[in-house]
């Protein structure tokens, strides 16, 4: 017979009379085990045990994906009276110098979310600060990922999904500046129109594919709208997930130090430490757009007024991730559009954009490829490289943001011309200079930083840190005393590989014949870009190295022939010590 | 009948119809002539001494690029056009507005604080009217803006003056060096007389082009945002579009939010 407790025994003994299971269950929170019953999600458990390693540096995609949230949650907001129609209607509402103008239903729709909507302003304005930071977070979160190497296997594909999503981002954006139909958005399409009729032969097919017929049409603005809240919200969500979730698959890089190795991740855990520090880095985010959205304007749409195709203002330009493709166009040369066989070819716009905005990506999204082909590194790496460690790869990198700057300063060529002070033609033609010279000598400049800061790490770990305090020998030579590097401070400098190129892994030219091997082009393709890559490498210093270095001690440290005078001076030092012994 | 015939035949008739043919034409001219735009000074009695003193002023301070009688010059540094029928209005801003005498030759006149009174302004233009009729100085109830439509003034400006000088009045660069001047701070006379002049590389808005209500609207449209009438939601950032947004969100905006990274990664360490 079954006790059943009663009264203050029943407090004391909670001990469920039920299977055996439950009795090894652990105390768990209720709702978590009324859940695990149904769906099984206590297994899921394991994933707030997963291990983040602490950067700041980290926090940038992060950036990028707050900004998201921010634009989704506000973009909800806007579509509750956003009219995406382009349908003719008289301006009446409360913005005096547009009153009784007359403009399309999206322009009229959002004067009135920014004068008449309680509080529209203040969100169209975190809509587009969120936006432009998304953006600047994706460039951030791209270059932190590209200079320390974290594209390298096995992370290959989730860059090339981050590539398409920085792609997607940048459409989104130009879809959602679009949508006002102010004037300065609707230079914007009009030239969007131009980029597609300058596709040989389909050009204006296309156009009039995608305007429903002649510019402007009455087309344009829904289908902007159903890709700008649709679409490619649904897309990005969607390849954020899977990128996000590669993260998680492939746990996150970490950079390299003491205890840290390619097997494992040190940090702190999801739970709850880095829930909080996640949690709590959007409300900064959101705290600082929304700070900043309430004290500076973004996009005054009122200012433009409504457009019309006959019309433009000086000073148009897009958003500024599309800056690279409209300098590009301000910098071509006008020669480059001609007449042939009866037909205009306008290379002057199809170089800057339907052949530009496509290579930078594919360029972006192959270069982990080319790489590892390059290298022939085919192993998992998980330490982040330092940048000065991978010199050529810093430099490339280098030398593509300048040649993307140079592009994009040369958007506001005309800005930069009234600011300054300067001609519009001298800046065109100074960028023209650039766009061909500065990536070359950036390149350059870079690469030997790089092997500079290399060689200061080499000189550091060998010789440590001087002291500062002089030391006299007896017969009145000086030297400074150097102080050689704990072994947690050296191991920073020390920890990384040692690079190869492929003239010296892939072995001998010839056989053991002596015969010439055959040998493809590709093969020397790839041996000649190895060497590119590695030819002036500064290797790390070896356990061997710094042993050597120890033994001869700190007069070692001091540079060239000043370092053998001291050993020298000490070996007499030692001489008549031991002569003095003698007499 | 006859005898007009015979008159007809004689030597002098040439001379004579030629004569009377020159008469009439010039009698028909006189009568007949395109009216002269309304000449202020002549109106308000402009007195000769003012346009002697004008040529006295101009002889001191335009004659060396303008020429002695301001029949322009061809030089190297020396070049200024003739200012033969230029007008009131045309010496008004150039020089009301500091941008004539030019401190240096360039390949703009860049406005900057007059060195001459009022008065002075209005002798040179009645010296440089009395060279030859042009338009000149305006109406004051033009330029009072009163009753003035705000809108309308937008769309004239979105229409003929935002391509060069953008659709907040801020300026443009043009091509060389040259460009179209901010119209923030500009006297409403000043803006009409450009209008009606059109000064180096602005075209002419004659009252053909447009009525005197509609640049007095436009003046009311720049003046509003002069006001801050298009001052919203925050700090404008000099009024330059993307550019200003793109320069304050790479350097504040995501410095604040790396600072706060930075923080947060220190947080834990």
């Amino acid at each position: 017979m079954t006790t059943i407790p009663q009264g203050a025994e029943a407090v004391r003994d909670r001990t469920p009379t039920g299977t055996s299971s439950d009795d090894a269950r652990p105390s768990l929170p209720p709702p978590l085990v009324w859940a695990d019953d149904r769906l099984g999600v206590a297994k899921g458990m394991g994933l707030f045990k997963k291990v983040f390693p602490d950067h700041w540096s980290f926090l940038l995609g992060e950036i990028a994906m707050y900004s998201m949230i921010i634009c989704l949650i506000t973009g909800t907001f806007l579509t509750f009276w956003f009219v995406p129609s382009m349908g003719h209607v008289i301006y009446d509402g409360s913005y005096v110098p547009l009153k009784g103008v007359g403009m399309s239903e999206a322009y009229a729709s959002t004067l009135d979310i920014s004068f008449d909507i309680k509080g529209g302003l203040l969100i169209r304005q975190l809509h587009h600060w969120a936006a432009l930071l998304f953006i600047v977070g994706i460039a951030l979160h791209v270059a932190r990922v590209f200079f320390t190497g974290a594209f390298r296997k096995p992370r290959e594909l989730n860059w090339v999904i981050g590539t398409v999503l920085s792609l997607l981002a940048i459409i989104e954006g130009f879809a959602g500046y679009s949508l006002p139909d102010d004037l300065l958005s609707g230079t914007g399409i009009r030239a969007m129109n131009g980029f597609m009729s300058s596709a040989p032969v389909i050009g204006t097919y296309m156009t009039f594919f995608v305007f429903g017929g002649e510019f402007p049409g009455e087309a344009i603005i829904p289908r902007l709208y159903i890709a700008h809240v649709l679409l490619l919200p649904a897309l990005l969500v969607g390849l954020f997930a899977v990128h996000i979730f590669l993260v998680f698959w492939h746990k996150h890089t970490q950079y390299p130090g003491p205890g840290r190795t390619n097997t494992n991740v040190v940090g702190f855990p999801l739970m709850p430490v880095y829930t909080a520090k996640a949690g709590g880095f959007f409300f900064i985010v959101f705290g600082i757009t929304a700070l900043i959205s309430a004290t500076v304007t973004i996009n005054a749409v009122w200012a433009y007024g409504p457009y019309d195709p006959s019309q433009v203002t000086a000073g148009s330009q897009p958003d500024f991730y599309m800056w690279f493709s409209d300098g590009a166009l301000r910098l071509l040369p006008g020669w480059l559009e001609f007449e042939l066989w009866g037909f205009t070819w306008s290379f002057n716009i199809f170089l800057g954009s339907l052949l530009l905005l496509p290579l930078v990506w594919i360029i972006l999204g192959v270069y982990p490829f080319i790489e590892k082909w390059v290298t022939g590194d085919n192993r998992e790496h998980h330490l982040l490289d330092r940048p000065r460690n991978a010199p050529v790869r810093t430099a490339i990198g280098a030398a593509a943001i300048s040649i993307y700057l140079v592009l994009a300063i040369a958007t506001i060529n005309d800005i930069l011309a009234i600011k300054l002070h300067l001609s519009i033609n001298d800046i065109t033609v100074a960028l023209r200079i650039a766009f061909f010279l500065l990536p070359v000598i950036v390149f350059m400049v870079t690469k030997r930083l790089c092997l500079s800061l290399q060689r200061a790490d080499r000189d550091l770990v060998l010789h440590g840190t001087e002291t500062g305090r002089i030391q006299r020998t007896p017969e009145g030579r000086f030297y400074e005393v150097h102080e050689d590097l704990d072994a947690h401070d050296r191991w920073h400098l020390v920890q990384h590989e040692a690079q190869h190129p492929l003239s010296l892994t892939a072995g001998p030219d010839t056989d053991e014949y002596g015969v010439a091997k055959p040998r493809g082009m590709a093969f020397k393709v790839r041996r000649a870009l190895s060497e590119f890559y590695f030819r002036d490498r500064v290797d790390p210093v070896t356990p061997s190295e710094l042993a050597a270095a120890h033994h001869h001690g700190e007069a070692e440290a001091l540079p060239g022939g000043h370092a053998e005078a001291i050993e020298e001076a000490r070996a007499e030092e030692t001489l008549s010590l031991r002569s003095d012994d003698r007499h | 009948m006859s005898k007009l015939a015979a008159y007809r035949r004689s030597p002098i008739a040439l001379i004579v119809l030629l004569f009377l043919g020159l008469a009439f034409t010039g009698t028909a001219y006189a009568a007949l002539q395109p009216t002269a735009p309304s000449d202020t000074y002549a109106a308000s009695g402009a007195a000769a001494d003012d346009v002697e003193e004008g040529r006295k002023l101009f002889l001191a301070n335009c004659a060396s690029c303008h020429g002695t009688n301001a029949e322009g010059k061809t030089g190297v540094n020396t070049a200024g056009p003739s200012l033969v029928g230029v007008g009131s209005a045309a010496v008004d801003f150039q020089v009301g507005t500091g941008r004539m005498p030019m401190a240096a030759p360039g390949v703009q006149a860049a406005d900057k604080p007059t060195v001459f009174t009022d008065k002075q302004i209005d002798q040179l233009g009645a010296f440089v009217d009395s060279l030859g009729p042009g338009p000149s100085v305006p109406d004051a109830q033009y330029t009072d803006l009163v009753n003035a439509d705000i809108a309308n003034g937008g769309k004239i400006f979105r229409t003929n003056c935002a391509m060069c000088h953008n659709s907040s009045a801020q300026g443009g660069a043009l091509t060389r060096g040259k460009y179209a001047p901010s119209l923030m701070n500009v006297e409403p006379k000043h803006i009409y007389e450009a209008m009606l002049t059109g000064p180096q590389s602005m075209p002419v808005f004659n009252d053909a082009t447009l009525q005197p209500q509609e640049k007095e609207d436009v003046i009311a449209f720049i003046k509003n945002i002069e006001e801050g009438g298009n001052e919203y939601g925050g700090h404008s950032l000099g009024s330059l579009g993307p550019a200003g947004d793109a320069l304050f969100i790479w350097t504040i905006g995501i410095g604040l939010l790396i600072a706060a990274a930075v923080w947060l990664g220190r947080k834990a360490a």
